[in-house]
Formats: C-alpha cells, sequence, structure tokens
C-alpha cells in the first residue's frame, strides 16, 4: 500500500486516532467530568465513521432538481442513523452530568478515588 | 377491529407513549397504578403473541407500511417471544410487589418520574426483542439503559451514584462498540435489516471489515451481558439499586443482550463468515467457564446478601453463554430455558430479599441472623427459589442444569470437564446459598428488626407467586421448552 493510498484514508485515520484518544481518557482520568468527556470523544469518532461512509465522489444532497441529469446522490441513510445517534449520546452525556452533580451533592468530590474512599 | 397482527408494534407503543403520561398522574398511588396497568396490559400482549408464535409462525410487522428491507421491520420468532415472556413478565411482578418497597424508599412527589422511567426501560427491552434491523436494537437498547440508570440510581443509598456512573460508562462504551460494528457491516452490506444482512454477507468479497465488526459487536454486547470478565460494572449497581428495581433488571436486564448475541452469531454470521463457529466457541466458552468458576467462587465469600446474589448472576451468565457456545440444537435449547428460568429464580430471590429489607435495614448476611423466625413466610420462599437456582429436581433450575450438562456430553472428548465444571458450580451454589439459609434459620439473632412481623402483604403475595412458579415450572416444564426448542430450531435450522 502506498503511502498516498494509505493518505487516503484520511477520514479513517481520525476516526481510529479520535476513538482511541476518548477511550484511553475514559479509562486513564480519574476526573469524572474528563471520563465523560473521553466519553463524548469516543462517541464522536463514530459519528466521523458514518459520515465518512456515506460520502459518494461529487455527491450532493439525494434532492431531484430540474435540469440535472445522471445527478450522483451521498447516501442520506447514514447521514439519518448518525442524527438518531448524536440524540443518544447527548442524552447520555446529560445524565452522566447530571449524575456527577448528584455525586458532588453526596460526596463533596468528582475525583474517583476519593468517592471511593468515602464508602 | 382485529388488533393480532399489530401486536408487535403494540409491544413496544404501549409503555413508551404511557411513560410520558404516568408522569402527569400526582396523586398518590395513582402513578404506581397507571404504570401497573400498563405492565400487565404489555405482559398480556407477549403472552398473546408467545401462543400464536408457539404455534410455528413468525409474526412480522412493517413499521408504517413500508416492506423490508427498505422500511423497519419488526419480527417476533419463538426465541424473541420467550424473551419477551421474561420481560414483560419481570417488569409485571416486580411493578406490582413494588408499592411499598418504592414508598418506602422514593419521594412520593418522585415517584410519577420513577413508574415512567420504568416504563421506559420497559418498552426498550422490549424494544430490542422486537426489533429486526440491527440499528434499532441499538436505540432501543440505549432508551432501556438510560432508563435504567435513572432507576438504579433513583433510591436513597448513595453508593447508588458511583455504581451507576461505572455502568453508565460501560454500557455506553458497549453499546458504542455495538454501534461501530453494524456501522462496518453496513459498509460492507448496505443493509441494517438483520435478515438481509444474513443474504448479503455471504457475497461480500472481504471478509475482514466483517470479522472486525464481528468482534467490536461480540464485545459490546458482552460488556452489557456482563460477561466475565466484562462485569465489574454489575455487582455494585445491582446491590445498591432500590430493591424493586434489582428485581426488574436481575431478572431481565442482561439477558436482553445475550439475547441480541445470540441472534447475531446464529442468524448473520454463522453460515456466512469462514470458521465463525469455532471462533465464537473458542472466544465464549473460555469466558463462560471462568465466569461460572470465579462469580460462584466469589459469591460464597460475599458478606452483603444482595451483592452475593448479583455476583451469582454473572455466573448464571456464564451457563446461558456456555450452552449457546456449543452452537448445537441441545446447547441452544439449554441456553434459552437457562434464561427463563433464571429470571425467575433470581426474580424470587430478590423479591425475598425485598421483603426482608422491610424489616432489616442492613442486609449484610450476618446481620439478618434468625430472620426466619420473625419472617417465617419470606424465608421459606427465599429456600424454595434458592433450590431452583441451585438446580434441586422438582424446581425449574434442575430443569436448564439437566438439559445443559444432556448438551455438554455431546461434546466430545472434553464432554467430562464440562459436565465437571456445572456439577463444582453447583455445589459452589449449595454453598452460597444455603449459608444464608443457615443464617436466618439457625443462627442467633444480631440485629432487631424495626419491627417484628412479616413483609407487606401484597410484596409477600408476589414473591410466593414466583416461589411457587419455580415449582411449578419445575414440574411442568413444557411452555418455555416449547419456545426454546423452537427458537433453537429456528436459530441453527432456518435457511433463507
Amino acid at each position: 500500500m502506498t503511502l498516498l493510498e494509505l493518505l487516503g484514508y484520511f477520514n479513517y485515520w481520525v476516526f481510529a486516532i479520535v476513538l482511541s484518544v476518548g477511550l484511553y481518557t475514559v479509562i486513564a482520568k480519574v476526573n469524572l467530568v474528563k471520563k465523560l468527556i473521553g466519553l463524548s470523544l469516543f462517541q464522536s469518532a463514530v459519528f466521523l465513521m458514518y459520515i465518512t461512509m456515506d460520502k459518494v465522489e461529487g455527491g450532493t444532497a439525494p434532492i431531484f432538481q430540474q435540469g440535472v441529469e445522471n445527478p450522483v446522490f451521498s447516501n442520506p441513510l447514514p447521514q439519518v442513523l448518525i442524527l438518531t445517534a448524536i440524540v443518544v449520546g447527548v442524552s447520555t452525556l446529560a445524565l452522566g452530568l447530571a449524575i456527577v452533580v448528584r455525586i458532588r451533592e453526596c460526596y463533596g468530590t468528582i475525583e474517583e478515588h476519593e468517592i471511593l474512599d468515602a464508602d | 377491529m382485529d388488533l393480532t397482527p399489530h401486536l408487535p408494534a403494540l409491544q413496544v407503543v404501549a409503555p413508551l407513549l404511557a411513560a410520558p403520561l404516568v408522569v402527569l398522574l400526582k396523586p398518590r398511588g395513582l402513578a404506581w397504578a397507571g404504570a401497573s396497568a400498563v405492565a400487565g396490559l404489555a405482559f398480556c400482549i407477549a403472552l398473546a403473541m408467545a401462543r400464536a408464535v408457539s404455534a410455528g409462525a413468525v409474526l412480522r410487522y412493517d413499521m408504517g407500511g413500508w416492506s423490508a428491507p427498505y422500511g423497519i421491520e419488526l419480527a417476533v420468532g419463538p426465541f424473541s417471544a420467550l424473551l419477551l415472556l421474561i420481560i414483560t413478565g419481570a417488569g409485571l411482578v416486580a411493578i406490582i410487589a413494588a408499592r411499598t418497597s418504592v414508598n418506602r424508599q422514593i419521594d412520593a412527589a418522585r415517584q410519577p418520574l420513577f413508574y415512567s422511567a420504568w416504563l421506559l426501560a420497559l418498552a426498550g427491552l422490549a424494544g430490542i426483542a422486537v426489533a429486526a434491523d440491527a440499528f434499532n436494537i441499538f436505540v432501543f437498547m440505549e432508551i432501556s439503559s438510560l432508563a435504567s440508570y435513572v432507576l438504579i440510581a433513583g433510591g436513597p443509598d448513595r453508593r447508588a451514584l458511583p455504581a451507576v456512573f461505572k455502568y453508565l460508562i460501560m454500557g455506553t462504551l458497549g453499546a458504542t462498540f455495538y454501534l461501530i460494528g453494524v456501522g462496518m457491516i453496513y459498509m460492507m452490506t448496505g443493509t441494517l435489516n438483520l435478515a438481509d444482512m444474513e443474504a448479503r454477507i455471504g457475497e461480500v468479497a472481504h471478509t475482514n471489515p466483517v470479522l472486525v465488526a464481528a468482534g467490536f459487536i461480540t464485545i459490546g454486547l458482552a460488556l452489557k451481558a456482563a460477561v466475565f470478565p466484562l462485569h465489574v460494572w454489575l455487582p455494585n449497581a445491582y446491590t445498591h439499586a432500590p430493591h424493586m428495581v434489582t428485581v426488574f433488571l436481575a431478572a431481565c436486564g442482561t439477558k436482553v443482550a445475550v439475547y441480541v448475541l445470540i441472534r447475531f452469531d446464529f442468524f448473520v454470521f454463522q453460515a456466512n463468515l469462514p470458521g465463525h463457529e469455532l471462533q465464537s466457541t473458542f472466544f465464549l466458552l473460555p469466558l463462560a467457564v471462568l465466569g461460572i468458576l470465579v462469580a460462584s467462587a466469589v459469591a460464597m465469600f460475599e458478606g452483603h446478601l444482595k451483592r452475593r446474589l448479583a455476583t451469582s448472576s454473572v455466573a448464571q451468565i456464564g451457563y446461558i453463554i456456555l450452552g449457546a457456545s456449543f452452537a448445537t440444537e441441545a446447547g441452544l435449547l439449554a441456553s434459552g430455558t437457562h434464561l427463563f428460568n433464571h429470571a425467575l429464580a433470581k426474580g424470587g430471590l430478590f423479591l425475598a430479599v425485598a421483603c426482608l429489607a422491610c424489616h432489616y435495614r442492613d442486609l449484610r448476611i450476618d446481620q439478618l441472623a434468625g430472620a426466619a423466625r420473625s419472617m417465617p413466610f419470606t424465608s421459606a420462599a427465599f429456600v424454595v427459589c434458592g433450590l431452583s437456582l441451585i438446580g434441586v429436581p422438582g424446581t425449574a433450575g434442575f430443569i436448564s442444569k439437566w438439559l445443559l450438562i444432556s448438551a455438554a456430553l455431546e461434546q466430545g472428548d472434553f464432554a467430562w470437564v464440562l459436565v465437571a465444571i456445572v456439577l463444582v458450580s453447583s455445589l459452589m451454589a449449595v454453598v452460597y446459598i444455603w449459608r444464608v439459609v443457615e443464617t436466618l434459620y439457625f443462627r442467633p439473632a444480631v440485629a432487631q428488626p424495626s419491627s417484628p412481623g412479616e413483609a407487606p402483604l401484597s410484596l409477600l403475595l408476589v414473591t410466593w407467586l414466583v416461589a411457587l412458579a419455580n415449582i411449578g415450572f419445575g414440574l411442568a416444564p413444557q411452555f418455555p421448552l416449547t419456545l426454546s426448542s423452537a427458537a433453537a430450531q429456528l436459530l441453527l435450522g432456518h435457511t433463507l
């Protein structure tokens, strides 16, 4: 595989890197808010993967227009799917932050090890 | 108007639509009554579908009239019907028994929200079982997960909060892994409908992305299903959740993910990926065996009653995975039956725990000494369900252990090892259940119950109903057996 071919998968490289950075953040950080930031990154990477795969070179939005012969359309389905997944991600993040707020109220800290020590 | 063809959709739509309405039922007790009525309706729908399906039909429903594979399809076969019975049954039984326990544990003002989350969890779990396409399974999985995070964190125990945070992180990681896998399969096949996917994967020239997708899907679902060693979120989440939520989720929460895992393995990948059968066996079988042995051993030394039972759930998930990993009809039959029987046994045990919790604040086992004297009926129900969990003849648990051992005996050279593992872990179950029973019956009391006497009647009646069901399905197991053997045949033998 030549360098150009490797670079051709630029979006997928970004997907893999962002995914790993997110997963690392979730595992390595002890601060609960930072963990959620990592989780959010991790999910965003997947959004990028879906958006990338629907791209057709020279493709436009799938709307029929007058005077355009043989139009090339990008696949709209992954975009719709990922719109749903983004909503799921936002709700998860909101719920996670709400839990962190409750943890702060009950424990007075959002550092994981201090919470473990408290019980 | 005949509603029968619409049952698969109503199964999800009824609780989903009722959930926001229940929030409006502010007067005391009304939210509970409303939610119970809807859960009852959902159970009736599941029962009607199970009857229709056991006659051999697969119910299919095209949402909005758009036919599959372009539209969203719902499909209820024998396997999903069995699962729906478990989900709606657990949801109904737990919510009927829940009233007194929830009144103690959750502020009156927040109860409508609590019951609303309960219905959302029910709708999400049922949705996973009826959905016939991979992406809807993801959406319903997240609906049910988000609702169960709320339910678990809803109690008065502050330790539930870090536990639910961990569950949220691991659950979301699992769901996102699943989403990556589904995306990769969509990339290669251009479809999301499971049946269509099965037909098209065979045509894919480069199977590497599909293999990677299978890996992502397996790991993601194993996280959700608490397959050892991805189970670390489960014991704390179940231990500190409100007691009735534990009953509901322990009976069906993780099983749904196991169901999706089995469905993907056998429906989509099995015939289409070279060597998939061996790969899944060599991946899942060791995890199942380790889970059975390690979790049973850990359960023997857990001092907290709820955590001990929660840890035992990890071992029981191991049995279900073990049966499925044989990839034989007998193994799948054992898996399906154990899904049902474990829900009965563990649901009953956690109901008995909820009864004990009415009078004992501290549920560490040594604090419960002598409880059988003031709560004889609760303790007896605990014994019956415990025997079923161990697998004593005459109880439901015996049927599935028997089937599992018969399936293991077909496994050639290693058969005796597998049988030995099942037997040893059953002995460990004897130890961890019997030490509780011994403490309840034969130890001098340590802590005084907050008030002498039995648990509230409604709770006790439901507990005994489940305990009797454990005996009933042990003596007359035809109904779950019919469904799971139809499911096993469908999973292994179907061709398109």
